[in-house]
């Protein structure tokens, strides 16, 4: 089940810092939506305020509305932890836990809320690295640990992760920045299969990656350091690459960034 | 035509043929060693402990010399430098060797069956039989209470400083540590005596002593602790937090296990540093020479006060049980240290 993102009016602090100011936009559901931007603009800021794991940084507080579907994610009442994992997260680094197997690492979100049934647990575990593109190549070492696996096969492991406690929301901050060409057209491929089922936020610096699997691209920029970075301009992928609104946009893409 | 770059005025790759090989080196230490004795043989230079330091200066002086004259300035001091820092190893591993090794050639004189299972009672002062039984009891409940409670609670104040503590509460509780991090032994003994044994009336007892060992044992098992918590990567956190884990389960399930071989490392440093404290005993259990299984009641030797006052009897036989107790001092914190190893070996394994 995936559902639709809206933001409105989103702040983010670190401290007395504004490292984001008035970001407002809509995610749609079943997309791949590219969130691209000079480094500091605040992309990564902003897809940690969706999940809600800004607030962890100590000093760090978000203002405004983050809607998913019909509920605010910053409401009274809501819980933080509750929030994470209706939404999944990819990071820059893979990092599996370094003390646990493949199938631990896999199992951890289940079995860490509470699901024991070990029938349950193998079927997730398997349904997960299928669906992360890595079951054919662990399925013999399962117990090794996880550590063990190549950088590119530990983001899978780590996409694997994210998706076996079914997230309506995968997070992917810039997931194949620590990855080889070969590992991040796996990577990318998997994008496409996982949209059917969830919505994919991205925050990448290359254009490329943007253009190959998006299909909505948001940009983001800032004035200049110490300023706030602020959303310039969200619309199709192909609008933005080809004939985008916004002169900062066109000079960011074409490379005359300024 | 180019002119001549600075990398030309340097030697090139073939120029390496005059070099101090290992066979020149050794026959100019036999020639220095030959020329100290004789030295030492008709000037009124003497001394065993004066000849060796002459040699290894002589040796210094002639091979970078030497060194200088056939390899140059850089090869020169390298061969200094080598060989201070070789012999910064041998001052530092000789003391290290010299203390084992002369413990286990002095103790095993008088470690046997009859020494472990035999305590003091009913020997007069000329007895050379008797053992250290009692000894070993008092010291494996002494520090096994100390750890039971210095562990859970030093690793409750160390998740408490890094996960949890903001601001001035946790400064105070930091610097708490640190400042009791420098309490001499004897005072932590000394507040134990005063507080429990005649305050509260309880007496002299094995818990007694386990208490002054903890308030030794927890600064040590929270700053090592709190190290190796602190060294766990934010990102395996976020990964946690993003899964949904709440806070608590992040640490207990994520935080502490990545953590724990470097915790175990701190902790058993501790044990060992606190089974050969000696001041803090004599004023918590005191001496006795009847074996007191009781942890909580009455009087009870621990090795290292067993030591001490078998020195102070000051006969053959007494110094003969003080470094067989001495050996078994040492042999019980290897133990103790090589399977807290054991235990944790998997995680170091997996870490990698």
């Amino acid at each position: 089940m995936s559902k639709r993102i809206v933001a409105e009016d989103v702040n983010a602090f670190y401290g007395s810092f504004r490292a984001i100011a008035g970001v407002s936009l809509t995610i749609e559901p079943n997309t791949v939506t590219a969130l691209i931007g000079p480094s500091g603009c605040g992309k990564s800021t902003f897809l940690r305020t969706i999940n809600r794991l800004h607030e962890v940084i100590p000093g760090a507080r978000v203002e405004g509305k983050v809607m998913l579907d019909s509920e605010d994610l910053y409401g009274a009442g809501v819980d933080a932890v509750a929030v994470r994992r209706t939404i999944g997260m990819v990071f820059q680094r893979p990092n599996p836990f370094p003390t646990m197997s493949i199938y631990d690492n896999v199992a951890a979100g289940l079995r860490l809320n509470g699901i024991k049934n070990s029938k349950v647990l193998d079927e997730a575990v398997e349904r997960s690295l299928r669906g992360a593109n890595l079951w054919n190549e662990v399925k013999e070492r399962l117990a090794k640990p996880g550590a063990g696996l190549s950088g590119g096969q530990q983001q899978r492991l780590c996409i694997a992760r994210a998706i076996a406690v079914e997230p309506q929301v995968l997070l992917m901050d810039e997931p194949c920045s620590a990855l080889d060409p070969i590992s991040t057209l796996a990577i990318e491929d998997l994008m496409t299969d996982l949209k059917q089922r969830y919505t994919i936020v991205i925050v990448t610096h290359n254009m490329q990656q943007a253009a190959r699997v998006s299909d909505r691209t948001g940009f983001f920029s800032l004035e200049a350091t110490g300023e706030p970075g602020r959303l310039i301009e969200i619309d199709t992928t192909e609008k933005i690459f080809s004939n985008p609104s916004e002169k900062r946009t066109e000079d960011y893409i074409t490379g005359r960034f300024g | 035509m180019s002119a001549p770059s600075l990398l030309d005025q340097l030697p090139g790759l073939g120029d390496q043929a005059r070099r101090l090989h290992a066979p020149v080196r050794l026959a100019l230490l036999a020639l220095t060693v030959l020329v100290s004795l004789l030295l030492f043989a008709s000037t009124p230079l003497q001394g065993r402990v004066d000849f060796v330091v002459f040699v290894v200066i002589a040796f210094a002086l002639v091979q970078t010399g030497v060194s200088f004259a056939l390899e140059g300035r850089r090869h020169a001091l390298d061969r200094l430098v080598s060989l201070l820092v070789h012999l910064a190893l041998l001052a530092a591993v000789v003391p290290l060797v010299s203390v084992l090794s002369y413990t286990v050639y002095k103790g095993l004189k008088k470690l046997d069956g009859q020494f472990l299972t035999h305590n003091l009672t009913g020997l007069g002062p000329l007895d050379t039989n008797g053992g250290e039984y009692h000894a070993i009891i008092g010291t494996l409940e002494q520090v096994l209470m100390a750890t039971a409670i210095a562990v859970p609670l030093g690793l409750l104040v160390a998740i408490y400083i890094t996960e949890y503590g903001k601001g001035w509460l946790a400064a105070a509780v930091r610097f708490v540590i640190d400042v009791m991090t420098g309490i001499p032994s004897i005072v932590a003994g000394l507040f134990v005596f005063a507080f429990w044994v005649i305050g509260l009336h309880r007496g002299y007892s094995g818990l007694a002593a386990a208490f002054s060992l903890t308030i030794l044992m927890l600064p040590v098992v929270v700053r090592s602790s709190e190290e190796m918590i602190k060294l766990v990567p934010a990102e395996l956190r976020e990964a946690s937090y993003a899964l949904g884990l709440p806070k608590w389960k992040t640490i207990l399930r994520i935080v502490l296990p990545t953590a724990s071989a470097g915790i175990t490392t701190g902790t058993m440093l501790a044990v060992a540093r606190v089974t050969g404290e000696t001041a803090p005993l004599l004023l918590t259990s005191f001496i006795t020479p009847a074996t007191n299984t009781s942890p909580i009641a009455g009087k009870q030797t621990a090795i290292p006060t067993f030591i001490f006052s078998q020195i102070g009897l000051g006969r053959p036989a007494n110094y003969d049980r003080a470094w067989a107790a001495a050996l078994t001092l040492i042999i019980i914190v290897l133990v103790l240290y090589i399977s807290a190893r054991l235990l944790t070996r998997r995680n170091t394994l997996t870490r990698r």
